[in-house]
């Protein structure tokens, strides 16, 4: 019998040429999880599951509206609660409110005197016990008037509208007095002149929901006081070296003296990219002195990271054989009380609104638009699925109109390798062979065979940017005995990054695989990492790995030379080996001889480093584009509404396969996520700005039984990234096209046409009512 | 388990009532107050944290545990019902090593973040030992309460499936 990852690869070899740089090597092989066996033995340690002996809990107040003046906050009651050690709001902060973020620095420690949403903090109990915080926390008196928040795109645009921001945030910004927070404009060709040779134009407004990670870990920051006034902070951060420096600039403390351990994140997605509570925290242990403590509840999750919603207007012109003449984009993000890295979301994502595509005529406006909701940030995809799930169903508008299908429109109009996608000043040409892509999705889809009643089809492309300026910095120990530590600051959040760092030190070292282990999580010894987002650790960190053995390696060559008295000129280094004039040594053996009786280690040092471009929009020119061919098949209960996917195809450029297996699980759950958005998740809110769907109960996510009944994950690979080995990140593809690909194949089984998500059966079943009541 | 509580006929001076209950195999007696949940009694008192807690409502199958060999969200079982029974966690599952269980599952690439996946496995036992040759169908069922946000759902009906064919080739 073989074994699943044999299997993995066959599946794999069936549907295409799989790489393999180093035949003998682990690099390109399903090896398995680094650190799998303690997430399946439950030995895995989680924030929450870390002990802290003597810890304090911590319970967040809040009001129940997402709009309020805090007139006054009585803790009386709150302090006379036995086990209580502190009650702290905003008045127990410096003064001013020290605040933060990423790209504005908007959002307060505590809330200060204003409610922005429903579930910002207002005041905090601390207690020996959490039964102690929570019974406090109820105790808590805040006297708060409600305001007439803004919770949709149209309260926030509409004039007079309640700004969200306070105008002084944003000192002689133009837009300080609106609720618009930043724009993006992007445009190329002249318009008019396309409009004048199109032969059919398709005008339409689509939504894409606000909806939430839904991390299975909510998560949740310990914050330790030092003996030396420093802190200690454990977070499932994906950015510890970001929260370290936030800490210790709201804090006013040198970076030496905030250590941020991070474990594991279980599930980030974006959510947990950057500081949220995690201030709070830390002002909470300086001021008790004791270790603080705060668990977060998955509501408590669901208040605090969202991804932005999007209403998109788009006109799109096409000629009578499906060339896009023209595409005018005007983008709304409904973004939150404060900026977090929303701005940016805007700009990247409305960025390849025209998709990759040959478009002569673009215009694109985008906006950013407060509104008195959670915050939205980062989540996988980061605005690309909103502008796709526009621009694809518009190509699938024309290709109906103009009697084409959905691959034949594409095919017409995908841009080949080299080819400019982007034009203008800040231009961006197609870095894959994208073509092949979409070629193996159709084929794995059967497009074009026939279909029983009930049952259609729809092909979908999208693109995302990946890291546009980065900095990865990893050291590589060799030791005497031929085992390896790498130190890779790269959050393991279920992505596996840790995995492919053990395959190319293995290969790059000689070293046996289970003698590689990795250090990460810990700003206090393992070097800086930027981030970990946007798919960027293969290629940003991966390349400083690699680096870093090579500096090993010349190391050894050189401590061999003059151990051994071999010129070093008589010496060559390779992955694995040092070649000596008597032939190929084993690198460890090579080392072995260098160190001599004195042993010791060998330390290599890695740096990947992508300066931006001041003039560019988006900071930098993408260092890779992800691009993803999805095609799905479903079956349509016309009595219901319900949708039965029975086939679901993803094909993502990936570059190469470090990890095969790894890759699949990417993709598929990325497709999975996708299909969330585009068919069950939405947050709803009651008029007074409050999430109504808060929690597992009524806010749906896919479960096994929502997994399309064959989901067929497949790569291209060219060899063509930046990565090592060819290699490009991978880890987003697959749900930047679900909804176009679904919203097609639901107009081909039903006649139905629906550009509101999610497509839920309701929907669903309201638009074939109304298309019968229409003939 | 509701049919079974018991209610506390008393309580101790700190409000916490005395637990006793078989964890893994091992007898074990924790004071706890009466709303203390199951789940949160086998972290935090037995000193188990490889049971996870999430939505806490019983909506997503990451706390579950086997109470008298029958799977159960432990986030809806108070401590004190599970006096006298018997309660296996994912720690319990085997005395050493992984199980072919969960090895299958890293074999399969079913595990991602990993945060789901002590629930998944508890779960997953439970339906190999009540149905030891689920088809696809019934794996799908048998797990639906048990959700990944990693969504490596296909990986892990992979993983039970290879896990069942070991079995019954034993
Ligand atoms: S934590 Fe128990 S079912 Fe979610
Ligand atoms: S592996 Fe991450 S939630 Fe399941």
């Amino acid at each position: 019998m073989t074994t699943a990852p044999e299997r993995a690869i066959e599946q794999r070899d069936a549907l295409g040429e799989p790489s393999d740089p180093y035949p003998q090597g682990q690099v390109g092989r399903p090896v398995l999880r680094y650190g799998g066996g303690d997430r399946t033995s439950g030995a895995q340690r989680f924030v929450a599951d870390l002990r802290f002996p003597g810890s304090l809990q911590v319970a967040l107040v809040t009001v129940p509206v997402g709009c309020a003046d805090v007139l006054g906050i009585d803790t009386t009651a709150a302090r006379a609660v036995p086990g209580v050690v502190d009650v702290v709001t905003a008045a127990d902060l410096p003064s001013p409110m020290p605040r933060f973020g990423v790209s504005h620095t908007d959002r307060p420690v505590l809330a200060d005197g204003r409610v922005n949403y429903h579930g910002e903090p207002v005041a905090a109990v601390v207690a020996k016990t959490l039964d102690a915080a929570q019974a406090a926390a109820r105790a808590v008196r805040v006297d708060h008037r409600e305001l007439p928040g803004v919770y949709t795109l149209d309260d926030a645009l509409a004039p007079g509208a309640h700004r969200v921001q306070e105008p002084s945030l944003r000192p002689g910004h133009a837009l300080a007095d609106t609720n618009v927070l930043e724009e993006a404009h992007y445009a190329w060709g002249d318009l008019e002149a396309e409009e004048a040779r199109t032969e059919v134009v398709v005008e339409e407004t689509y939504t894409f929901p606000m909806v939430t990670h839904f991390p299975i870990e909510p998560g949740g920051t310990v914050a330790v006081p030092t003996d030396s006034g420093g802190l200690d902070v454990y977070s499932p951060v994906q950015h510890p070296y970001l929260l370290q420096r936030t800490l210790a600039s709201v804090l006013g403390l040198p970076l030496n003296q905030v250590r941020v351990f991070a474990p594991d994140p279980g599930g980030g997605f974006g959510g947990k990219q950057n500081p949220k509570l995690e201030p709070l925290l830390a002002f909470l242990a300086l001021r008790t002195r004791r270790t603080c403590r705060l668990v977060l509840s998955l509501e408590e999750t669901f208040q605090s990271m969202r991804r932005a919603g999007c209403r998109i207007a788009a006109r799109t012109g096409f000629t009578a054989d499906g060339a896009l003449t023209f595409h005018h984009v005007d983008a709304d993000f409904l973004i939150g009380a404060y900026a977090d890295v929303a701005p940016r979301v805007m700009g990247k994502g409305s960025y390849v609104a025209a998709g990759p595509y040959r478009i002569p005529g673009v215009r694109i406006d985008a906006r950013a638009v407060m509104t008195n909701t959670t915050p939205s940030t980062a989540f996988r995809g980061f605005g690309s699925p909103q502008v796709s799930w526009a621009l694809e169903s518009q190509l699938d508008a024309g290709a109906r109109r103009l009697g084409l299908d959905g691959l034949e429109i594409r095919r017409r109009n995908l841009v080949a390798k080299g080819e400019a996608f982007v034009r203008g000043e800040s231009a961006a040409a197609a870095d894959g062979e994208w073509h092949q892509s979409l070629e193996k999705a159709a084929e794995l889809i059967g497009w074009g065979t026939p279909l029983p009643p009930g049952r259609g089809r729809g092909i979908a492309v999208g693109i995302k940017p990946g890291a546009t300026s980065g900095l990865s910095q990893s050291l590589v120990r060799l030791l005497a005995d031929g085992s390896a530590i790498v130190y890779a600051g790269t959050s393991d959040m279920g992505q596996g990054a840790r995995t492919l760092w053990q395959q190319i030190v293995a290969d790059e070292l000689g070293a046996p695989l289970d003698q590689v282990s990795v250090v990460s999580g810990d700003t206090g010894t393992v070097p800086f990492d930027l981030q970990t987002s946007a798919s960027r650790s293969t290629v940003f960190m991966g390349s400083a790995v690699l680096e870093a053995c090579r500096d090993v390696r010349q190391r050894v060559l050189a401590l061999y030379a003059e151990s051994t008295g071999v010129p070093p000129e008589e010496l060559e280094e390779r992955p694995g080996v040092l070649v000596t004039p008597e032939g190929e040594l084993p690198l460890p053996e090579a080392a072995r001889t260098a160190l001599g009786s004195l042993r010791g280690e060998f330390i290599g040092q890695g740096t990947r480093r992508l300066r931006g471009k001041g003039k560019h929009p988006l900071g930098g020119d993408a260092a890779f584009y992800e691009f993803n061919a999805t095609a799905i098949e479903v079956e349509v209960d016309r009595e219901t509404g319900e949708l039965l996917l029975t086939r679901h195809v993803t094909v993502s450029d990936v570059g190469t396969e470090l990890n095969p297996l790894q890759v699949v699980s990417q993709d598929e759950g990325a497709a999975i996520m996708g299909l969330g958005h585009s068919q069950m998740e939405q947050l709803l809110l009651d008029e007074h700005g409050r999430i109504r769907n808060l929690g597992a109960l009524d806010y749906r996510i896919p479960t096994f039984k929502d997994v399309p009944v064959e989901l067929v994950s497949a790569a291209v690979e060219n060899h063509d990234g930046p990565g090592p080995y060819g290699s490009k990140g991978i880890s987003e593809g697959a749900l930047l096209c679900t909804a176009g690909a679904l919203g097609a194949a639901v107009a081909d089984a039903a006649g139905v046409v629906i550009r509101d998500l999610p497509l839920t059966p309701e929907r669903v079943w309201a638009a074939i009512q109304a298309a019968e009541a229409a003939q | 388990m509701t049919s079974t509580a018991r209610v506390p006929d008393h309580l101790d001076d700190d409000g916490l009532q005395t637990v006793t209950l078989t964890v893994n195999g091992s007898e074990r007696t924790v004071a706890v107050p009466t709303h203390r949940t199951l789940l949160d009694g086998l972290r935090d008192e037995v000193g188990l944290p490889g049971t996870k807690s999430c939505c806490a409502e019983g909506e997503c199958g990451a706390c579950t545990v086997l109470l008298d060999g029958k799977s159960v969200n432990s986030c809806l079982v108070l401590c004190v019902e599970a006096e006298g029974h018997q309660v296996t966690t994912v720690e319990g599952l085997s005395d050493d090593g992984l199980t072919d269980l969960q090895e299958e599952f890293l074999n399969a690439g079913a595990v991602q973040c990993g945060f789901c996946i002590p629930g998944q496995v508890v779960s997953a036992e439970y339906l190999l030992r009540t149905n030891p040759e689920p088809d696809e169908v019934q794996i799908r069922e048998a797990l639906s309460g048990n959700l990944c946000r990693c969504a490596g759902y296909q990986r892990i009906v992979r993983a039970v499936q290879a896990t069942a064919a070991r079995r019954s080739e034993r």
